[in-house]
């Protein structure tokens, strides 16, 4: 054969088994999504019908929808943060000698592995009302326990709590490695300069590691749209739809209510949250290499 | 003592109690495992140990099935997604082709958005195959990975050319000097993929959820969902042992092959 060919031949003969599945599980499955959500859906045998944005409509005046959107922004502005300045603080102390630092680490880590549903499981006898670990702790300074995750007031930071144990030491990894691959002179500088140590992580360690943090914070912010496992195990979206997260939102229209049409919106809105974060990270990290 | 030991001891305490804190839920569930139901809220150092609650979860839930469902769940998508990454990494990292750029980018929107949220739409498509509760099902909808690609790409492309050439020179045809080239020399990226890969899909639960109805097809994750589930009334020693149990594999893996887990979560994540 033509080499000139062959090397698109054999190029496309490659990438056509997984091209397919990208295909029909990737591609497909957007488009459709986007379609389906113009559409109403198939009531007493009769074919869906073209509706235009009135299932858009119907999302906008969804308070359950606002309240889950909602409930997404104060999960993640609420552990973000919590979870990054930990995640910094663990890296500081892990990348230094001291006794059992292994031990240390490890311990750190390692509910990265665990799966959500086997966590859940754990956490869900702490805040059992009465008996668990947290009543028990309020009732030993004799405060009166609290049903923590049946209380709209108490159950979305409940879940809150758990995300931050579970990321903080998977976090921790990716400024462990940053701090591995600081400059030495600059370190040193700061050591012979006399730098106090809280100072030097201020002014110099800090900043340098920007550029990990803002991979963390992104990777955070997606996250939040991706992982719901827990809510299945802890509160399904209650109490009144206190820890309804819009992927949970999600869950429920398709798989309880069985509404497609709606599903369809949900997974389309869902859509747009993702590829608007992702370009903006892409952005982010674009304006950045041009100072460095 | 001089400020800089003082402070470094003090912070060493510090480093110390967060992780005592971390470990405890993991901890709390490995006593509550280990000691008759009574003892899950009475702390005592004389409290009897007991493997009673390993036994009583495995006869009340059908785990040595959700085992075997994950590890064949497990096992057939990080297999495929091996070979089929690897065949597109090698064409996207070695071939000019018409399209490959415009390919490439399409193939990256995955990495924004996954199959778990494509869910309704892939259910469908599971319908329409008639594959609705079979273990395939769960796996088809991963094993081409946008991930995957761009992992084995980036690492075919370090390969130096001469090598392939010289593979070429001794007519040796495209798959040959891939699997004698290529494949050999990047064995840390497929370990590093492997472990990310294995522990994701052992851990992965929405779409196992929705894509399964029986026992003969349920991951160990939806299974200890139902076992664990209040409305189930079994006790908190119990689920502490079922949830051990499945997680037993993954933690035995971690804490031998700490070091390796740490840097291939790390590979992956920086890409």
């Amino acid at each position: 054969m033509n080499p000139k060919i062959a090397r698109h031949v054999y190029g496309w003969l490659l990438f056509t088994p997984a091209a397919i599945f990208f295909i029909l599980f990737t591609h497909y499955p957007i488009v459709r999504s986007c379609f389906l959500s113009l559409f109403s859906n198939s009531r007493g045998g009769r074919p869906p019908e073209f509706v235009g944005l009135e299932n858009y409509h119907y999302l906008i005046d969804d308070p359950i929808f606002w309240q889950a959107l909602k409930n997404n922004l104060i999960y993640a502005f609420g552990t973000i943060p919590v979870t990054i300045c930990l995640a910094m603080l663990m890296a500081v102390w892990v990348n230094r000698q001291m006794a059992g630092r292994a031990f240390v680490r490890a311990a750190y880590f390692t509910p990265t592995i665990l799966p959500m549903i086997a966590i859940a499981n754990i956490w869900l006898f702490f805040y059992t009302p009465g008996i668990g670990l947290f009543d028990n702790i309020l009732q030993y300074f004799g405060y009166p326990g609290r049903n923590w995750l049946g209380n709209p007031d108490t159950a979305l930071a409940c879940l809150m709590v758990i995300a931050v144990w579970k990321d903080a030491g998977f976090f921790m990894i990716f400024y462990l490695a940053a701090l591995q691959g600081l400059p030495k002179d600059v370190i040193e500088a700061g050591r012979i300069e006399g730098a106090g140590r809280f100072y030097f992580f201020r002014r110099v360690t800090f900043p340098l590691l920007m550029p990990t943090t803002v991979f963390v914070v992104f990777n955070a912010l997606i996250n939040t749209f991706r992982i719901i496992d827990h809510i299945f195990i802890l509160t399904k979206g209650g109490p009144d739809n206190a820890t309804e997260l819009l992927l949970y939102y999600l869950f429920q229209t398709a798989f309880e209510f069985w509404d497609t049409a709606y599903a369809a919106v949900l997974t389309v809105v869902i859509m747009a949250i993702l590829m608007t974060l992702a370009l903006a990270q892409f952005k982010v990290l674009e304006r950045r290499t041009h100072y460095q | 003592m001089e400020p800089s030991a003082f402070w470094h001891r003090i912070e060493t305490l510090a480093a110390w109690l967060l992780a005592l804190i971390w470990a405890a839920p993991l901890l709390y569930a490995f006593w509550a495992a280990f000691h008759p139901p009574h003892y899950a809220v009475h702390f005592s150092l004389t409290a009897p140990l007991t493997l009673a609650n390993f036994v009583e979860a495995w006869q009340t839930a059908p785990f040595a099935r959700y085992f075997l469902n994950t590890i064949l769940y497990t096992t057939t998508t990080t297999a495929l997604q091996f070979v089929l990454c690897t065949l597109a990494a090698y064409s996207f990292a070695c071939y000019d082709w018409k399209g490959r750029d415009i390919a490439f980018a399409l193939i990256l929107i995955q990495l924004m958005v996954m199959p778990d949220q494509l869910l309704v739409v892939n259910y469908q498509t599971m319908t329409a195959l008639k594959l609705v509760d079979s273990i395939p099902a769960i796996s088809l909808p991963y094993i081409a990975s946008a991930f995957g690609v761009f992992l084995l790409r980036q690492n075919f492309k370090q390969v130096p050319i001469a090598l392939a050439e010289a593979a070429r020179v001794e007519g040796a045809g495209p798959l040959t000097i891939l699997m004698k080239v290529y494949v050999p020399l990047s064995k840390s990226v497929y370990l590093a993929y492997g472990l990310v890969s294995v522990s994701w899909h052992w851990n992965n639960f929405l779409w196992p959820l929705v894509i399964t109805n029986s026992v003969t097809t349920r991951p160990i994750t939806v299974g200890l969902s139902i076992f664990g589930s209040p409305e189930n009334g079994v006790n908190f020693a119990i689920v502490s042992a079922g949830t051990l149990m499945s997680v037993a594999p993954l933690l035995v893996g971690f804490l031998l092959f700490q070091r390796q887990f740490v840097q291939s979560f790390m590979r992956a994540g920086i890409k």
